[in-house]
């Protein structure tokens, strides 16, 4: 369990980040993973106070702070709708209702937990990420770049466009991480993520490139999930093999894309 | 029948379901030591030196115990009736550690914050040997398990330790190979079974204290208050009479708390320092340094004639009982005693096998206790032989199975650690079992699939199974009852209620002798000191062998009752007769009332208490029936298995309290399950459990169990308490072969060895 | 550290440790009805609402909760009704699970769920490993009128 000998709630971000980088302090987000951990550190940073509970629409988007927790996709009115309840049905196959309470977006994101259903999701929509000090980037870039110091996640900004959406998993029980998860997104190209491998989510971007400019039928939706499971890295973990993910995600693609087509 | 048939809700429902305190946690002293343990890294090693003096010095700390501060007298954990089947292998602490969280070192603190800096300090060097971590290796191996002499089995079970051999045993009725030559067709296959967990939500917990009369008094999450008593006495070589153990409220046993678990290491702390201590096992705790159920691997041999008689079945396995040999001959031998008997037909049938130690988790019981494993071998190699045959799997047990009025040779000779008991079986109506579960499945109609898209096929499959009723000539249950002055009475049994309303069904059968309302009668259970002797709850034995006794000491009331009835009322005893209510005058108007009678018993005239006892030993082990029909969609991409509908048609006798006894059966249905589909154990190549954690070892959820209808079709038992056998495990045994079979059924894939997962699946579809 | 916490409409100073569960200090101060099952936010056993939405108390700092709302099963007053048609199914066994279930379905009354599915899906964090599900399920359609 980890251990620290304070615990602050700064009112702001800037306060928040000062901290951060000038004790040995970490940002407690739901606190559900951080706290299996068996570090000592000096300052729990808690941003429950710091202002970044906020959901924005506005006309050609939704911004979302980054201590919002997960269950608002289930339960705000207009997450709950957003392209069409996509992120409100993979939401709701994260884990228990408890835990959706107190797991935030920014401490599914920072992470970049492999294990993640919803990072995969938002990998397929037009997701930008906003950390406080390196600024803005897209969902895709963030997961690959490796910070040199301490940030903070601000907020996340997904824009509004006209989407079909599909979200595949593969699970033995239901009140488990996927062993796989795929997900999908048409509109003028077609994006394809996939996730759970067990490392965290990436582009099919071979695949991608190839459907580019083509109408999607079952011919080509086959050609093109098979591609994806030759192009994606598996690793084998504790709950599954290399190869049954390798097989697994050639079948969640293809039903995916049937869905989107 | 009135009392017994009531759906009464438990006596402790709204106590428990509001969330009264009342489980050891929240009993313990409040000044309790916390009692934490230093546990080994390593599967197999012997301890060179430990040095505990800088933990020691820490602030808070009371003290710390290695193996050369406790007592070092061989026992079992397990707990059984005395001499215990199992070998006496176990110490409190021990020189050698022989699986990764095997107990090195006893600290107690006065919170755990300095108990944790102490683990953290205590210095330990040790001499790591080669862990012997594949059971099929096992015997013989060059490390020996349990090298020291003091270790011994009670009496002859096929003790080897120099082999690794914790018990083996054999028996054969007929000729297995002669008769394999006369039948016209013979399957031969291999099955394996892996180590399930319990998941009792409520962890091991256990506190002790010094009582004002210097007695040892122990609170604990158990199943069995008496044989915790005497391990316990034995362990420290202390008088039984010096202590006194108290079940209260717990949260599920299943099996894994039929043994002593964290009393050794409070009694030591409260014996050494003469204070109260407590312990409270973490979750990763009751998966690593519990015990779980024993993997056994079986080669079932099944020969027929065309016409579909079973003549033959061999049956010889292998079972891993880790570390330590709690339970090991008794599970091995529970696996054909309650399977076996079922084909009670044939010509020449063996069982014979082997547990040997390894060092992993140690294994012990769990609810089936042997015969899951026993059924998912033998239903699964049935179904295949009865394809092999062009036979209808129904039509193929229809056949085969045993029949009320009938009886085995296996009762005889398999009992559960020694022989059996002969009996005829009194009550079985197996074959109604059958055919409603047919009905309710619709299994004419969807036998054997139906595809339902290109990806998806669903099939059906059953499974057949028995169990027992308590252990014949051994599992001995006592009960008093005395009357109070309203006319209700205390009942105080031995009996352990783990949370499945024990208590509550055995005042429902004193009622129901008495004729008073259920309501009527106090149950206090669980106390060494002052309820009478019970084996405990296992061998689904409290509603027969605990509630024959109730009867019996409740009609001895009757009879007490009746006598002083008629002093009062000046009336020779053949006169008269009592209702419940009043004690009269048959063929006349002379009565009094109950309540009357016990108060004037008391205080005013021809004072007495009145109080009745009565044992209860069965001569016979009556065992239920069950009938289990899996329908199952398979997912051919991905080799997912949704279970759709499972129907169990169950005979436990008359069913006490049918809300209660539904809920065993469905309970213990969602464990079967688990067993099957779910529930999956990993180690590490070092040997450590990866498995420990509900993140990794998914019990079923609420989604996970489709439809699941259960059914009872009541026979009479005539040696059980009106009419009643057992219903505790016999809920289990189904679900691993019937879904095994269901699986072949809709999309011709043979999974040998649980749990059946989707990757088993997809692996071996894409093989086809 | 001093906290100021409302328990069951109650307002209490606790004092804790910084790094302190929200579990262990509601043991501590007497609330036994919340209770740990299994170290890893999994099992539900520990489940309290915190500004009345059902959390995991064994997963959230006691610190974060200064200057907010605890609610368990005591203070619950429609605890009651759904308890009393647990036992009437027989849908109870050890009880040990039973007020981590109550608190998040009395929650759900507030919802006002009517598909059973939906009910499933935000129950799946309360494990039971004596009933199977079944009989809570019988009970819990009753008490929120689930449609059938």
């Amino acid at each position: 369990m980890i251990k620290f000998k304070e615990y602050i709630k700064p009112k702001t971000i800037e306060d928040a980040y000062n901290l951060l980088t000038t004790k040995n302090a970490e940002i407690i987000g739901g606190g559900a993973f951080l706290r299996l951990s068996n570090r000592k550190i000096d300052v729990a940073i808690d941003l429950i106070d710091a202002n970044l509970n906020f959901t924005k629409e506005t006309n050609d988007s939704v911004e979302i702070g980054s201590m919002v927790v997960i269950s608002e996709f289930e339960e705000n009115p207009v997450l709950s709708k957003l392209y069409n309840g996509f992120l409100k049905n993979v939401s709701e196959t994260v884990l228990s209702f408890q835990m959706r309470n107190i797991i935030t977006v920014g401490g599914t994101l920072y992470p970049k937990y492999g294990f993640s259903d919803l990072i995969t999701a938002l990998l397929v929509l037009p997701t930008e990420v906003y950390l406080y000090k390196s600024g803005k980037f897209s969902v895709e870039d963030f997961l690959k770049i490796r910070l040199e110091h301490k940030d903070i996640l601000e907020k996340i900004v997904i824009k509004k466009e006209n989407l079909k959406t599909s979200f595949q998993y593969i699970r033995n029980s239901e009140y488990d991480f996927s062993i796989l998860n795929v997900a999908v997104s048409k509109g003028n190209e077609v994006k394809i993520a996939v996730g759970g491998r067990p490392a965290v989510a990436q582009l099919a971007y071979k695949t991608m490139q190839f459907l580019h400019g083509k109408d999607l039928n079952e011919e080509i939706i086959k050609e093109a999930a098979k591609m994806v499971s030759e192009e994606i890295p598996f690793a084998d973990d504790i709950k599954a093999s290399k190869e049954y993910r390798k097989k697994v995600c050639e079948a969640l693609v293809k039903r995916a894309l049937l869905e989107v087509m | 029948m009135k009392e017994v048939t009531r759906k009464i809700p438990k006596k402790d429902a709204l106590g428990l379901l509001l969330g009264k305190p009342v489980y050891t946690d929240d009993l313990a002293p409040k000044n309790s030591l916390i009692v934490k343990i230093l546990r080994s890294p390593h599967a197999f090693a012997k301890i060179k030196n430990i040095d505990t003096l800088e933990a020691t010095n820490i602030e808070g700390i009371e003290c710390i115990l290695t193996y050369k501060d406790v007592p070092r007298i061989p026992v079992t954990r397990a707990g059984q009736g005395y001499p215990e089947p199992s070998p006496h292998d176990w110490y409190i602490l021990d020189e050698y550690v022989r699986y990764v969280g095997d107990e090195v070192a006893i600290v107690a603190g006065k919170d755990e914050k300095c108990v944790d800096e102490a683990l953290k300090k205590i210095k330990v060097e040790y001499e790591v040997f080669e862990p012997v971590l594949d059971f099929e290796k096992a015997e013989g191996h060059s490390s020996v398990i349990h090298p020291e002499k003091e270790t011994h089995p009670m009496f002859e079970i096929g003790f080897d330790a120099q082999k690794n051999i914790a018990a083996s045993y054999e028996m054969e009725i007929g000729s297995v190979e002669e008769e394999l030559k006369k039948c016209d067709v013979v399957v031969s296959e291999r099955f394996y079974t892996q180590a399930q967990a319990h998941v009792a939500f409520e962890p091991h917990s256990a506190a002790s204290y010094i009582d004002m009369q210097g007695r040892l008094v122990i609170l604990t999450s158990t199943q069995v208050p008496f044989h915790v008593r005497r391990i316990i006495a034995e362990a420290f070589d202390i008088p039984i009479k010096n202590i006194r153990v108290i079940k209260p409220r717990i949260g599920g046993g299943f099996g894994g708390k039929q043994a002593v678990h964290g009393e050794p290491f409070v009694a030591a702390v409260t014996l050494k320092t003469g204070k109260p201590a407590k312990i409270v096992y973490t979750r990763q705790e009751v998966f690593e340094a519990t015990y779980s159920r024993h993997p056994m691997r079986y080669d079932i041999t099944l020969g027929a004639t065309k016409d579909g008689k079973l003549k033959v079945i061999d049956m010889q396995g292998l079972s891993d009982t880790g570390a330590y040999g709690e339970h090991a001959l008794t599970t091995f031998m529970v696996a054909g005693s309650k399977t076996l008997p079922m084909y009670n037909k044939v010509d020449a049938v063996r069982f014979k096998g082997k547990v040997v130690y390894t060092n992993k988790v140690p294994a012990g019981a769990y609810r089936g206790y042997g015969a899951i494993q026993g059924n998912f071998a033998l239903e699964s190699a049935i179904d295949i032989l009865a394809e092999k045959l062009g036979m209808d799997p129904t039509e193929f047990r229809r056949k085969n199975m045993i029949r009320e009025g009938e009886t085995s040779p296996i009762f005889k000779i398999m009992g559960e650690g020694r022989e059996g008991v002969d009996m005829v079986v009194r009550s079985c109506k197996l074959n109604e079992c059958l055919e409603e579960g047919m009905k309710l499945i619709n299994w004419k109609e969807k036998f054997p699939r139906k595809k339902i898209s290109e990806t998806k096929y669903r099939g059906i499959g059953l499974a057949i199974a028995m169990q027992g009723s308590g252990i014949a000539n051994i599992d001995m249950g006592a009960a008093i009852l005395k009357l109070n002055d309203d006319g209700s009475f205390n009942l105080l049994v031995g009996a352990t209620d783990l949370g499945t309303g024990s208590d509550t069904i055995l005042a429902q059968i004193a009622a129901e002798v008495l004729n008073v309302p259920t309501e009527d009668i106090i149950v206090y259970s669980s106390d060494t000191d002052l309820t009478p002797f019970d084996v405990g709850a296992y061998a689904s034995s409290t509603t027969y062998v605990s509630g024959n006794a109730v009867k019996r000491a409740a009609e001895k009331m009757k009879k007490l009752i009746i006598k002083e009835g008629a002093l009062k009322l000046r009336l020779d005893e053949s006169k008269v007769d009592f209702d419940g209510k009043y004690i009269y005058e048959t063929n006349g108007n002379k009565k009094v009332s109950l309540k009357e009678l016990a108060t004037v018993l008391l205080y005013t005239e021809n004072q007495k208490q009145l109080i009745s006892d009565a044992s209860y030993v069965g001569e016979e082990s009556p065992p239920p029936f069950m009938a289990g029909f899996a329908e199952v969609e398979v997912d051919v991409e991905t080799g997912k298995v949704k279970l759709i509908n499972y129907v169990a048609v169950v005979d436990c006798g008359v069913t006490i309290n049918p809300n209660l006894a539904k809920i065993q059966v469905e309970g213990g249905l969602v464990q079967g399950i688990g067993m099957t589909l779910f529930e999956d154990v990993k180690y590490s190549p070092n040997g450590k459990l990866l498995t420990n954690n509900l993140m990794h070892y998914k019990i079923p959820s609420r989604i996970d169990i489709g439809n699941i209808i259960v059914k009872f079709v009541e026979s009479y038992e005539p040696t059980g308490p009106f009419g009643a056998k057992s219903v505790a495990e016999i809920g289990i045994d189904t679900p691993p072969a019937a879904i095994a079979n269901a699986i072949y059924n809709a999309v011709g894939v043979r999974i040998k060895t649980l749990p059946i997962t989707p990757e088993k699946i997809l692996m071996n579809l894409n093989k086809k | 550290m001093k906290i100021n916490v409302t328990i069951n409409n109650e307002k209490k100073e606790l004092e804790i440790a910084p790094d302190d569960i929200l579990l262990d200090v509601l043991r501590r101060y007497g609330y036994h009805s919340v209770r740990r099952g299994c170290d890893t936010g999994m099992c539900g056993i520990c489940t309290v609402l915190l500004d009345g939405k059902p959390v995991p108390s064994c997963s959230i700092f006691a610190a974060r909760v200064d200057g907010h709302e605890i609610t368990t099963i005591e203070g619950l007053p429609e605890a009651k009704e759904l308890a009393k048609i647990l036992a009437e199914e027989g849908a109870d066994q050890c009880g040990f699970c039973s007020p981590g279930l109550i608190v998040n379905t009395v929650y759900l009354k507030k919802l006002k769920i009517k598909k059973i599915e939906e009910v499933k899906i935000k129950l799946i964090g309360n494990l039971c490993r004596c009933t199977g599900y079944v009989g809570q399920h019988r009970a819990i359609e009753k008490f929120l009128g689930v449609e059938k």
